[in-house]
């Protein structure tokens, strides 16, 4: 049986992947950046997972204003890295699992998940800047992805409530599936960003800290953050938040804190990690 | 009815509503063709004479030109899309945001390392704080 044996959340910032792939991790600017996810790549050799479900959101890459999925999962055998206006990003192709990406389509629209199906489409930073973070310069990344693209660009994104179903349903169908395999899912984006407009760079420090808590502690106060909320406390962009409640909802009711990390600026945004394991006893 | 005017009171903020994204259609469209190396290389050589292959008002081409994103957006401009132009013209998106606020690439940038724009004051007009 298919199961979910860990979490991560972390921000996706594509200054972040323009900086690793110029190897500037070591500069002053992006040594503590690059240091928050030091243990997370030792932890995550350790762990070594077979497939990753990873929500994030494309930035007009994959998904022009022609058509917006709201959840959109990847069924491919391998995804090319986008050319996002400035060439792809020098990282390999991402590989996917075809058989539980369809498995998982087929489980969640049936628990009334309408996902859009996805069977051919290039990925951007906001999937590659995360594997990049947690297992650093490679020829080959060392695991399969089950791309979970979620529409944060046009308003509104789905609720942090859906996104919480989503994760739940998304436990549900793992442990429908057959084969042994090692899954975890990851919720990228955030944390507080705002991109654009006179308001441009905010950052609320305190809204993060308690979302950071909350993650581990008192998920139900996350699930009723409104938009409204979202987008005057944590920047019209820190409304990617609703990513990481996918995650959090695929972990179950208990979960441990293996790792938290947090840190002001990269580039315009703050970036926050954490890594979480559901509690042994479920 | 949808009513958004409640995102009117957050100051310096749009919200990339159905709406807008009707509005800045073809605006968008035209950055997304930017993901194209030989496209990019067209639009850098000739500006004007790429945008009016696009069916965007004269406004949101002027806002290219000038490279004024608070104009872009306010015609229905969505900040990932405009990414690709400043994307092609070699512009860091911190550079790019700076340039929405008013303040220096400098000013801004120390206000990043300083823990970013702090929300006291800039969350609602209504309310002041």
């Amino acid at each position: 049986m298919a199961r979910i044996t860990a979490g991560v959340t972390t921000s996706h910032v594509p200054a972040i992947g323009a900086a690793f792939d110029q190897a500037l991790e070591d500069t002053e600017y992006w040594a503590p950046v690059f240091g928050g996810y030091k243990w997370s790549q030792e932890w995550i050799a350790h762990e070594r997972p077979d497939v990753i479900v990873l929500a994030y959101n494309d930035h007009a890459s994959a998904f022009s204003l022609e058509m917006i999925p709201t959840f959109a999962i990847g069924c491919a055998d391998e995804y090319r890295v986008a050319d996002e206006g400035f060439g792809p990003r020098p990282v390999p192709n991402v590989m996917g699992h075809p058989d539980l990406a369809c498995h998982l389509a087929q489980s969640l629209i049936l628990d009334e998940f309408d996902m859009t199906v996805v069977n051919q489409m290039d990925v951007d930073h906001g999937l590659t800047v995360p594997l990049s973070l947690m297992f650093g310069r490679t020829d080959r990344w060392p695991v399969k992805v089950i791309p979970l693209a979620v529409n944060v660009v046009q308003y509104p994104p789905p609720t942090g409530e859906r996104c919480f179903k989503l994760g739940q349903a998304i436990r549900r169908a793992v442990a429908s599936y057959d084969e042994d395999l090692n899954v975890q899912v990851w919720g990228t984006g955030g944390m507080s960003h705002q991109l654009q407009g006179t308001r441009a760079g905010l950052i609320n420090k305190e809204f993060d800290d308690a979302f950071l808590d909350n993650m581990v502690e008192n998920p139900d106060a996350l699930r009723r953050i409104s938009h409204f909320e979202y987008l005057r406390e944590s920047g019209s962009e820190g409304i990617e938040l609703v990513m990481w409640l996918i995650m959090r909802g695929a972990l179950g009711d208990d979960v441990t804190m293996l790792h938290r990390f947090y840190h002001v600026p990269a580039s315009n945004t703050a970036v926050g990690h954490l890594i979480l394991k559901p509690s042994t006893r479920e | 009815m949808v009513d958004n005017s409640e995102f009117d009171d957050i100051p310096g903020t749009t919200v990339f509503t159905a709406t807008r994204s009707h509005e800045g259609f073809h605006l968008n469209q035209f950055c997304m063709s930017l993901m194209k190396a030989e496209n990019r290389e067209r639009f850098k050589s000739d500006e004007r004479g790429y945008l009016d292959e696009w069916p965007m008002t004269e406004e949101q081409k002027q806002a290219v030109l000038d490279r004024d994103y608070n104009a872009m957006i306010a015609r229905g401009g969505n900040i990932y899309f405009l990414a690709k132009i400043f994307s092609t013209d070699g512009v860091s998106f911190q550079t790019a945001a700076a340039s929405m606020t008013g303040m220096s690439v400098e000013e801004y940038a120390a206000m990043m390392l300083h823990g970013g724009r702090s929300p006291e004051g800039v969350r609602s007009i209504r309310e002041g704080n």
